[in-house]
């Protein structure tokens, strides 16, 4: 099987799209640092996209389908995990998200984010039917909740939900029918006041701020208008790099991670959002592209659930920064400093040259 | 399985294809937001950015300090710090009220009232919540900068007033700009700013007030400075000197200390005030900061009228010392002949009424000199009636009584000159002949102010001039001329010289080398119309005296007004008129006036004075 690949077969358009994503980040990152006490960021973030680039490597040189054959032992290991990170975890920040595994802490929700992409991947590829059961989008229900639900536990909202557009993409993918999708749509209405109960304290504060932010200036409300003046004060071209007061003089809440669009936003303006925007887009529709060439019905699935996941995320934290959603804690993908999440990102990544490097066998 | 899964090639393009347009219309869509944000609100935003980071701190512009005539200092500034609320975001302000009440020691009651008087003021402008920051306030906010970051600390010049009550009435008070001047000044005058209330700090607030600066800082998001915009610096006020003598006032405030009633002395060539008491008074050090209210009330309210400057403000019945007016009006207007006499058996007649000469022995013959030496009321009775209210009126007019006489500070009262004009106008009646008699010896319906008198005496003896009184150095006085024959002057002036130095009501108060003059009286306080209550006041009396020196063309005329006091005005008033004439000779000689005053002391106040012992408030004027 080895023999088909060849390094031409890698999706070159898509790695340069994501490593001009990476630069843009790093810059970015060095931009909102440099001259505070967090300076030297954007090394450390430059050496996990290396990391990362070399396990995307790595992890297209292992056949997707000998990895979804493992998809029952993969979806035992994220449960223990995820259970694991709940008993013993590393709190930071109020939440238990972290595992100390090789010398560092990993943060155990991004690595159940790639495994339930496959786990899912597995379960859509084997529906046999045009259009999805009821019971088999009750069973792709239940591999998601699990999971999701042990994630809401740390707490991560954030995290949590991201596994619901990937369930969601997969079944519409694998022929959900309207009236079943119409379904969903009106449990969810009734769902929302009902999990609105449930929520941590900060986590409603957010959404109650979200709906009202003027309410709160300095908590949450804060973050969203501090970001807003951020994004609106950038103007067109944009202050420069380096030059944004909102940025540099710390109003704009963790600058050099979730919230590191408004950042850019602010001193490389309208211009620059744009053209990150558009790579983001390019990213994405690349990715479909390339699912629409998968070899199988299993690769398609694959690529797709990490596009579902990497939209997603674009999604909530672009429109957080714009003040059209909530603060979730939802980073953005490649640009965003942080080692877990950039190290997902390349691994999915890695699954989609998989399949793409395996288009032609037969 | 895995071979399962390779087979099945099923893939649903439409689907994949929806999903492409779904991400298309969704990065269009946050384009869109963006588009929003930084194309159609960029302005708006950009201006909360700009106030996010930048923080306009005023710089308070020291006012100008105040000079005496010799370049001491008799008012300045000292540093303090204000407390500043920043208001840019007003929901955070409210919300840590409390902790800044609390943290400053107010009540939230307070500090609210504090906003509510400023909310006229734009919201990126701070406002001082607490004008005087204590070392716990300064720590207090140094040590919450991070939680609470909309206190700032302000340095500002605090005006001091290093002599305490000294010449307090004149120099006036400082205190915050009320709404109506900051609507009146043409956006000159902010909320919050100090201007002078009263006295000179109020007559030349606009040389003393400098302008504030500003100074734009940037701030970072937990409020700490990290750069520095602009600076646009304060340009202090200009100091004013004046012509006050600290020495001659400090001789004046020494001896006014416990007493009521108000000293002027004047150059009488230039019209330079070099002294002015108002007793009782007060600290303007107290209005420094932010008088209490209650404070401010109790000095308001207070019957003794602390805040009325008695030198320029108090009307007074003139008493013996319009004699001079008399006299002069006698002389000039040669209705009576220079050497008219009149016969004083301590009391005469006049329209159906008996008045009474101070001496129920009289003072049997009497010309004008003796008239003026011994204050012989009979003489001025006698003269008022010949001379009629008019005559009385152009003469007292003329030399500067009944009307304002011009001087650099605010409020100045006219007095009273009555004229049959007058209570034509004012009660709609005839003028009671009966009426000149009693103003004949300042009594009645005629009051003055002291430095009116003063500048009287000083016309008097001068010839007729009469320089507009002020307490600015080099401001140019206007001079007023009410000329008077040579003979008017020797005559006048050598009974005034006579009061002192040939035995008359001022004789205790003689100095040697010096020709000092003057005229002494005590005037009932009665009001106009009130002449049936005559004596039922019992010792309400003002004891003048008004002196100068030398005879002719004096250097230094001096009125001084003891209030309340029983006693005879040559008694109560004449020494601290004597000390400060001294003093004013002594300078002029090289003597030290505080080596003088330390080693001699006061000079005792001789209560065996000149007259008559006897002294009852039945026996109007001396």
């Amino acid at each position: 099987m080895q023999k088909g690949t060849s390094i031409r077969d890698y999706d070159w358009w898509l790695l340069a799209t994501a490593f001009a994503i990476c630069g843009v980040g790093v810059l970015e990152i060095w931009s909102a640092t440099h001259a505070s006490h967090l300076a030297g960021m954007h090394t450390h973030q430059m050496e996990w996209i290396g990391l990362g680039f070399v396990l995307m490597l790595l992890l297209s040189r292992l056949d997707y389908h000998t990895i979804m054959d493992q998809a029952p032992l993969l979806y035992l290991i994220a449960i223990v995990a995820l259970i694991a990170v709940l008993a013993m975890g590393h709190t930071r920040f109020g939440a238990k998200r972290w595992l100390p595994i090789l010398g560092g802490l990993l943060q155990v929700s991004e690595l159940v984010k790639l495994i339930i992409i496959v786990v899912l991947a597995r379960f859509f590829s084997e529906v046999r039917t045009e259009e999805l059961s009821l019971l088999d989008l009750i069973k792709a229900a239940a591999l998601m909740g699990l999971p999701l639900a042990l994630i809401m536990l740390q707490p991560d909202l954030g995290t949590a939900l991201v596994l619901v557009p990937l369930a969601a993409v997969g079944a519409y993918l694998a022929g959900l029918q309207w009236k079943h999708s119409l379904a969903i749509v009106a449990l969810a209405a009734i769902m929302v006041p009902v999990g609105y109960h449930f929520l941590k304290p900060y986590q409603r504060e957010r959404v109650t701020t979200f709906l009202r932010p003027e309410d709160d200036p300095k908590g949450a409300g804060y973050q969203i208008l501090q970001s807003k003046i951020a994004v609106g004060s950038g103007g067109f071209w944009g202050k420069g790099l380096g030059n944004g007061s909102q940025n540099q003089l710390g109003f704009v809440p963790v600058r050099y991670s979730d919230f590191i669009l408004a950042a850019l936003a602010e001193e490389l303006g309208f211009a620059g959002v744009f053209v990150a925007l558009l790579l983001y887009m390019f990213l994405l529709l690349r990715l479909v592209q390339n699912a629409q060439r998968a070899h199988d019905r299993a690769g398609m699935f694959l690529i797709m659930g990490v596009a579902a996941v990497l939209g997603f995320h674009v999604l909530v934290n672009v429109a957080m920064v714009i003040g059209f959603m909530p603060v979730t804690g939802i980073p953005l993908p490649l640009m965003s400093y942080g080692g877990s999440a950039t190290l997902f990102v390349f691994l999915a990544l890695g699954l989609v040259m998989n399949v793409r490097l395996r288009r032609f066998v037969n | 399985m895995s071979i399962s899964l390779m087979n099945d090639k099923r893939l649903p393009t439409e689907r994949l294809a929806v999903v492409s347009y779904v991400i298309v219309g969704v990065i269009a869509l946050l384009l869109f937001g963006f588009w929003k944000l930084q194309i159609i609100d960029s302005d708006r935003y950009s201006q909360m950015a700009e106030r996010n980071r930048v923080r306009s701190i005023p710089i308070i512009a020291p006012r100008g300090s105040m000079l005496d005539r010799e370049g001491r200092v008799l008012v300045d500034n000292y540093p303090s710090f204000s407390v500043l609320l920043l208001r840019d975001a007003p929901e955070q302000v409210e919300k840590l009220l409390p902790q800044i009440a609390d943290g400053l020691g107010m009540t939230l009651a307070d500090v609210k009232q504090e906003i509510e008087a400023s909310r006229a003021m734009p919201k990126f402008q701070p406002i001082v919540i607490k004008p005087e920051a204590s070392p716990s306030d300064i720590a207090f906010i140094e040590s919450h900068r991070v939680d609470i970051p909309v206190l700032e600390m302000l340095m500002v010049h605090r005006r001091r007033y290093p002599h305490g009550d000294m010449l307090a009435n004149a120099v006036g008070y400082v205190g915050e700009v009320s709404a109506e001047q900051v609507e009146a000044s043409d956006s000159s005058l902010k909320p919050g700013d100090i201007v002078g209330k009263t006295g000179l700090e109020r007559q030349y607030n606009g040389t003393l007030m400098g302008t504030d600066g500003l100074r734009r800082v940037i701030v970072n998001s937990i409020g700490k400075e990290v750069g520095r915009l602009e600076q646009k610096d304060a340009i202090p006020g200009k100091p004013i000197q004046l012509t006050i003598d600290y020495d001659l006032q400090n001789v004046a405030d020494t001896y006014m200390a416990d007493k009521e009633g108000a000293v002027v002395a004047m150059d009488p060539r230039t019209g330079e005030v070099l002294a002015m008491v108002s007793r009782p008074t007060f600290d303007p050090n107290d209005f420094a900061i932010r008088i209490p209210n209650a404070e401010w009330q109790e000095l308001n309210t207070d019957p003794r009228t602390p805040l009325l400057n008695r030198a320029i403000q108090g009307q007074l019945a003139p008493g013996s010392v319009f004699k001079i007016v008399m006299s002069a009006a006698m002389l000039e207007s040669k209705i009576v002949p220079a050497n008219f006499t009149a016969i004083c058996p301590g009391h005469a007649e006049f329209y159906g009424r008996t008045f009474h000469c101070w001496r129920p022995a009289g003072h049997g013959v009497v010309d004008l000199h003796k008239a003026i030496v011994d204050s012989c009321d009979v003489f001025f009775y006698t003269l008022g009636q010949r001379l009629g209210i008019d005559e009385i009126h152009k003469y007292g007019t003329g030399l500067g009584l009944g009307r304002a006489t011009g001087i650099d500070l605010p409020g100045e009262q006219a007095g009273l000159m009555p004229s049959e004009e007058w209570v034509q106008r004012v009660y709609h009646h005839k003028w009671y002949a009966g009426e000149t008699i009693s103003v004949a010896i300042g009594q009645g319906a005629v009051t003055v102010t002291p430095l009116q008198l003063a500048r009287m005496i000083g016309a008097v003896a001068s010839g007729g001039d009469l320089p507009q009184p002020h307490l600015l150095k080099n401001l140019a006085a206007k001079m007023d001329r009410f000329p008077l024959a040579e003979e008017t002057v020797e005559q006048v002036t050598q009974g005034m010289y006579g009061v002192i130095n040939e035995g008359g009501t001022g004789s205790s108060l003689k100095l040697q080398n010096i020709e000092f003059s003057g005229k002494s009286g005590t005037a009932q306080l009665m009001s106009y119309g009130a002449g049936s209550k005559m004596g039922q006041k019992g010792k309400e009396t003002n004891g003048w005296f008004v002196g100068y020196a030398p005879r002719r063309n004096p250097e230094i005329v001096v009125a001084a007004v003891i209030q309340g006091s029983s006693e005879h005005g040559g008694t109560t008033a004449g020494p601290v008129v004597r000390d400060i004439v001294k003093a004013y000779y002594d300078k002029k000689s090289g003597i030290k006036v505080q080596e003088y005053t330390a080693k001699e002391g006061r000079p005792k106040v001789l209560a065996t004075s000149v007259d008559d012992p006897s002294l009852t408030v039945d026996q109007p004027n001396r």
